[in-house]
């Protein structure tokens, strides 16, 4: 599971969680795979992301020494800024872990690189 | 990419070994899948430098075929952990690095729960989803009513030609989006299943084409 996979998810379709995101990230296995640096998809990824999360994220991951701990003014033209986005949110492979409902504590567990995201019918709205 | 080499990629990959019926397995044909996915970037321009989803992929034919004709990144969704191995294997053997799956149930993105975070955050959805012949009758709307949440401008899908009438009428009601037939075709499904008496049986399948009227507001 990618660090962009992370900060889309949200535990928000169980029934009673308010806002379910972000949700807490427990890594037991990772793995670095590199992928081709695309900076315009990267840049129209900027709108898309919530950068906190991120930054939240990749120090659950142990990765976070070279982010800022905030979006710069400039990152839509930093390729320095960008490169590094790229590398925290694609090339960081979650292979086992577990996401946290930060409202509930309810575990999602991360196996085979794989989010699961599954319910119970009593948890589903 | 050419269309030959793409059928070519998509040949290469794995399906089901033992598909369940009543998840309603059952592959999209590589020879379709190319033409479709072809169809769709070079009529369209809905994969290229797009963000994809891929609703019930099974084994990622779609995704990765989306992630081949140059998409931004492609999600994989399917309810099946076993779906979802195969499709870890068929991304490594198509070498992509922008596709991911994620396990979970689609349907539970439906009209009244949003879609969190992933409202609105694909540029295109595209799905061939179970078509509710396993008592799960209404099951496809279901999909196409999460696929609608999740895309901000088109959504391909199939359905059984039977049900055109009913989702156009949907389409035109009760959804704010305009819908069209982009192709007819035959499905020849039961070869995956072994309780089918007879090698095959064709069902009429539309390909459709729905975008929304305005660009929904990207997920906030």
């Amino acid at each position: 599971m990618k660090l962009l996979t992370h900060n889309m998810l949200t535990s928000k379709c169980i029934k009673g969680v308010q806002e379910g995101y972000p949700l807490r990230l427990k890594v037991e296995n990772v793995e670095v795979k590199e992928s081709d640096y695309n900076q315009e998809f990267i840049v129209r990824l900027l709108p898309k992301i919530r950068y906190d999360a991120i930054y939240s994220a990749a120090k659950d991951a142990g990765i976070a020494e070279d982010l800022p701990d905030s979006l710069p003014e400039d990152a839509a033209t930093s390729e320095e800024f960008l490169r590094k986005l790229h590398h925290v949110l694609l090339e960081i492979e979650i292979m086992a872990g577990e996401l946290v409902c930060p409202e509930t504590g309810r575990i999602f567990p991360i196996q085979n690189g794989i989010p699961n995201m599954l319910l119970t019918a009593e948890e589903s709205i | 990419m050419k269309l030959k080499e793409l059928e070519s990629r998509l040949q290469d990959l794995t399906g089901f070994d033992k598909p369940r019926i009543e998840l309603e397995q059952y592959e999209t044909q590589p020879h379709l899948a190319a033409r479709i996915l072809y169809t769709i970037e070079q009529s369209y321009g809905d994969i290229a430098g797009k963000m994809v989803a891929d609703l019930g992929c099974g084994p990622g034919r779609l995704t990765i075929g989306s992630a081949l004709l140059d998409a931004d990144f492609v999600y994989g969704l399917d309810i099946d952990p076993v779906a979802l191995k195969l499709f870890t294997r068929n991304s490594n053997e198509a070498d992509v690095d922008n596709v991911e799956a994620v396990l979970m149930d689609v349907t539970t993105i439906s009209d009244s729960a949003d879609g969190g975070r992933m409202s609105g955050l694909f540029d295109t959805v595209i799905l061939n989803p179970p078509f509710g012949t396993k008592g799960n009758k209404g099951i496809d709307v279901q999909f196409l009513q999460a696929a609608l949440r999740l895309s901000s401008h088109a959504v391909y899908s199939f359905h059984k030609t039977t049900t055109r009438e009913y989702l156009m009428t949907r389409a035109a009601k009760d959804w704010d989006v305009e819908m069209s037939v982009v192709a007819e075709m035959k499905f020849d499904l039961p070869q995956s299943y072994a309780r089918h008496k007879r090698a095959s049986v064709d069902v009429a399948v539309d390909l459709l084409r729905t975008v929304h009227r305005t660009k929904t507001k990207e997920n906030t």
